[in-house]
């Protein structure tokens, strides 16, 4: 099938080698030029390039290149180079009372942004990107007035510091609802539902309310207040308004009746610096709701 | 003799397999040690039913085209499940409630992507290319395929490797490396079957009746023996126990991630590259009827292109905790691979000088022309991308999808389809495909959908690297990642409707498949020299 020998060309034409494959044949044509020259050229540019920049690997270690160029220490110096560019910025932040941040607009303004960018970081993955939180896990709204340990800057801060029921820092916000479902009867509890929809103002049984008022009365006013205000040195939230943490449907509100919840959030004292802290707290003290 | 051995060894594996299922500590692990049951307690009854029959000695003069008939239809059917499901986890991304809490935790984007990845790469591709295997060494030895039935044993022992691998990551069985998913005793299975594999293809090429090798086999062989090389070396990994799918890394840290990675490339490189390569080599030759265009460019390219694949994983790492010397090596390597790769791209479209006609009047050969198009865009795009500072760009986002997407779906997808073409009429012995009206469709629906893919992919791609990085005049970040995610939205749905239409397509091509076979009439000449069974 196939011939030895390269079959002569017609004159003007490239031959074929000669053999054959289930009728496939091979032409003779030379490399394409500009194909060789570019091949040529990135080989070329390679040498250059792991002369220049670390990459041979020896017996110890791999060649270094003459331009002493690391990945890790141009990070470093790049990270060097903005630290050193904010760091007045960042002490006069620690430097300067919180509830007076307000007043120097420079610093307010260098705070939000770096507040911002540490929201992005950090806060994000439970409040969500715009801050609304998510309500279906409890994640809190932080852009609506309704705070559970105070919206002013001085609680945020607090808050933010050292977290809410973060076993790790003794100084964090802490406290722990009951679980009525173990205390309370299951008729009581249908009637402290219908009396908490009847306080925050959604439709209700008015005599199950009525009977409720009496159980609230005696098991939820000592935490959540005689008419549902909340309190905030507890962080018990405020019932009788139309802001809910868990969601305020009959469902919700008897699940956080029967198992109550726990919300945690983590401390950040460890984790961010006294500037990054000062700053994000800024940042949610403007978002809408600080106080 | 050798049919008492199979029962024993049939036997054997079926009741281990029932012993498995029986102290199995997870559920992947049970439903595969049934399966495993299953298949080998069927085959010894079939076994047993067949021992000490007469049979018919095979015609060595033939060749062996009926498991190349069966590897067609099955890279049909895993091809039609892969783009099914990329569709339906293209649109999970635009709208996460597809996510059905119901079906919680089996159809979860997090099970079903990497089930879409093995589906269109192994499932779809691996049958793709075991059959173009058998096929062109077949023609282009003038041999039978060696080792008589081991070809079946291939063939349905790899079906077993996609059925097993396909369920274990449905019911959780990973090992979290990325194109490598499939716990140990599946990559044991498949040793054993790539062994055979191998054994095939090189017993054929032995036996030749042809003096020299044709550049397709080449290509083919280094893919087989390469694959091999690299499916160990990922894979080295210690079982928890022999009763369950969990199993530990030998690697660990970077180094663990170098090893995924070279093997991760290279699966790109040899299996999707080189592998694919040795289909183009012999079909586009043949459906345009016109000589190879430069055997010194294919030997060339060829040595080329496998002696700088190996290198070029460390760029899938830039800017990690690999060393910096590592990641120089992935990138040069990278780029002197631009013109080796281009050397395939060159031999396949020059191959149409003199037929560049056909292009007007074969629908088929412009889905091959278009496949070495996309595979010339995608391995110029490959090593720019591996360029560092480009790379610190296009890290993590989905212009790396798009990239991928442009070649598999339009380099290894298209030739597929062509080869599949080519290949129904003469496997069934037709006159033709029933229609070129409808290649046509899937050639347009095709093409659409992926021009359609990959610039949504580079539009968001772009977009997410910028918004990423953006800071502030004091270095503060701008956007959070939800923002990016959000200004993605428009774009996944774009994605997800090129996805439909190369369905769609797909489709289109099974049927017209299915009616070649059925409703065409037979092709009425006088047998080859050499005809098929």
């Amino acid at each position: 099938m196939s011939a030895q020998h390269t079959k002569p060309a017609k004159p003007g034409e490239v031959g074929t080698t000669g053999h054959e494959w289930d009728g496939i044949e091979e032409l003779n044509n030379p490399l394409p030029r500009w194909w060789l020259w570019i091949f040529y050229a990135t080989i070329a540019w390679a040498a250059v390039y792991t002369v220049l920049y670390p990459a041979w690997p020896l017996v110890e270690r791999a060649t270094p290149g003459i331009l002493g160029h690391s990945t890790r220490a141009a990070v470093a110096t790049e990270i060097e180079r903005v630290a050193a560019a904010n760091a007045p910025m960042r002490d006069r932040l620690v430097a300067t009372d919180l509830t007076a941040v307000s007043e120097d607009a420079e610093l307010l303004r260098f705070a939000t942004n770096a507040g911002a960018a540490v929201f992005r970081t950090w806060c994000v993955s439970c409040h969500g990107a715009g801050a609304a939180g998510v309500q279906a896990a409890g994640y809190p709204n932080l852009l609506d007035d309704d705070w559970l340990w105070g919206g002013d800057i001085e609680n945020i801060h607090l808050t933010i510091t050292h977290g809410i029921r973060n076993t790790q820092d003794p100084d964090a916000r802490y406290s722990q609802m009951p679980a009525f479902g173990e205390i309370l009867a299951p008729e009581e509890i249908d009637q402290v539902v219908a009396h908490v929809r009847a306080i925050s103002g959604q439709d209700h049984d008015p005599a199950m309310a009525e009977a409720g008022a009496t159980v609230f009365a005696e098991n939820c006013a000592s935490c959540h207040g005689e008419a549902g205000e909340g309190n905030r040195d507890i962080g018990a939230p405020r019932l009788n308004d139309a802001i809910w943490l868990y969601g305020g449907s009959e469902a919700a509100i008897r699940t956080s009746v029967v198992n109550a919840r726990f919300g945690v959030m983590p401390g950040w004292s460890g984790r961010l610096t006294e500037a990054d802290i000062r700053a994000v707290a800024l940042y949610v003290h403007g978002l809408g709701g600080g106080e | 003799m050798w049919d008492y051995i199979k029962l024993v060894a049939l036997g054997v594996i079926a009741v281990f397999a029932a012993i498995a299922a029986n102290y199995a500590r997870d559920t992947a692990y049970l439903v595969n040690a049934l399966t495993i049951m299953l298949v080998a307690g069927g085959l010894f009854l079939w076994q047993v039913r067949r021992t000490d029959e007469p049979r018919r000695r095979p015609n060595e003069a033939e060749y062996f085209d009926s498991v190349v008939r069966a590897g067609l239809i099955a890279t049909a059917f895993w091809g039609v499940v892969g783009f099914l499901v990329g569709t339906w986890i293209a649109f999970q991304l635009a709208f996460p409630a597809l996510n059905f809490e119901w079906a919680q935790p089996y159809m979860n984007f997090g099970r079903l992507r990497p089930l879409h990845t093995s589906a269109v790469i192994f499932a779809f591709g691996g049958n793709a290319l075991i059959m173009s295997s058998f096929y062109i060494v077949q023609r282009t030895t003038a041999a039978r395929l060696w080792g008589g039935n081991l070809a079946w044993f291939v063939f349905w022992g790899y079906q077993l490797v996609i059925v097993l691998a396909a369920t274990g990551y449905l019911l959780g069985a990973t090992q979290s490396k990325e194109y490598a998913e499939p716990e140990w005793y599946v990559d044991w299975w498949l040793t054993i079957v790539w062994v055979a594999f191998l054994a095939v293809f090189v017993g054929t090429l032995l036996k030749r009746k042809e003096p020299h090798i044709y550049v397709a086999n080449w290509f083919l062989l280094a893919f087989i023996i390469t694959v091999a090389m690299l499916h160990l070396v990922n894979n080295l990994s210690l079982p928890v126990s022999i009763w369950g799918s969990k199993s530990v890394q030998v690697f660990s840290g970077v180094q663990d991630a170098m090893v995924q990675w070279w093997y991760g490339h290279n699966a790109v490189g040899f299996f999707l590259t080189a592998g694919f390569l040795g289909m183009m080599y012999y079909f586009i030759p043949k459906q345009a009827e016109r000589p190879v265009y430069s055997y010194k460019l294919s030997i060339i390219h060829f040595w080329a292109l496998i002696f700088l694949y190996i290198w070029a994983g460390p760029h899938h790492l830039h800017y990690t905790a690999l060393p910096d010397w590592a990641s120089t090596l992935g990138m040069v390597f990278s780029i002197m691979l631009w013109m080796p790769s281009w050397g395939g791209m060159i031999n396949g479209l020059m191959t149409l000088s003199g037929a560049w006609d056909k292009l007007r009047t074969d629908p088929v050969i412009r889905m091959m022309v278009i496949s070495v198009g996309f595979y010339g865009m995608s391995t110029f795009e490959g090593p720019m991308m591996s360029i560092k500072a480009v790379n610190s760009l296009s890290h993590y986002t989905d212009w790396t999808i798009g990239h991928v997407h442009s070649g598999a779906l339009g380099w290894n997808g298209m030739i597929t389809f062509g080869a599949l073409y080519f290949l129904a009429p003469r496997l069934w012995n037709r006159q033709g495909l029933y229609s070129l009206a409808l290649v046509s469709w899937h050639f347009w629906l095709a093409t659409i959908g992926i021009v359609l893919y990959a610039s949504a992919m580079w539009v968001t791609g772009i977009m997410e690297g910028l918004m990423w990085r953006e800071v502030d005049a004091n270095g503060f970040l701008v956007n959070a990642f939800a923002d990016t995610v959000a200004a993605k939205f428009p774009m996944y749905v774009v994605r997800g409707i090129g996805g439909l239409l190369y369905l769609t397509g797909a489709l289109i091509m099974c049927y017209n498949l299915w009616m070649t076979v059925t409703s065409v009439a037979r092709k009425q000449t006088a047998p080859a020299a050499v005809p098929a069974e």
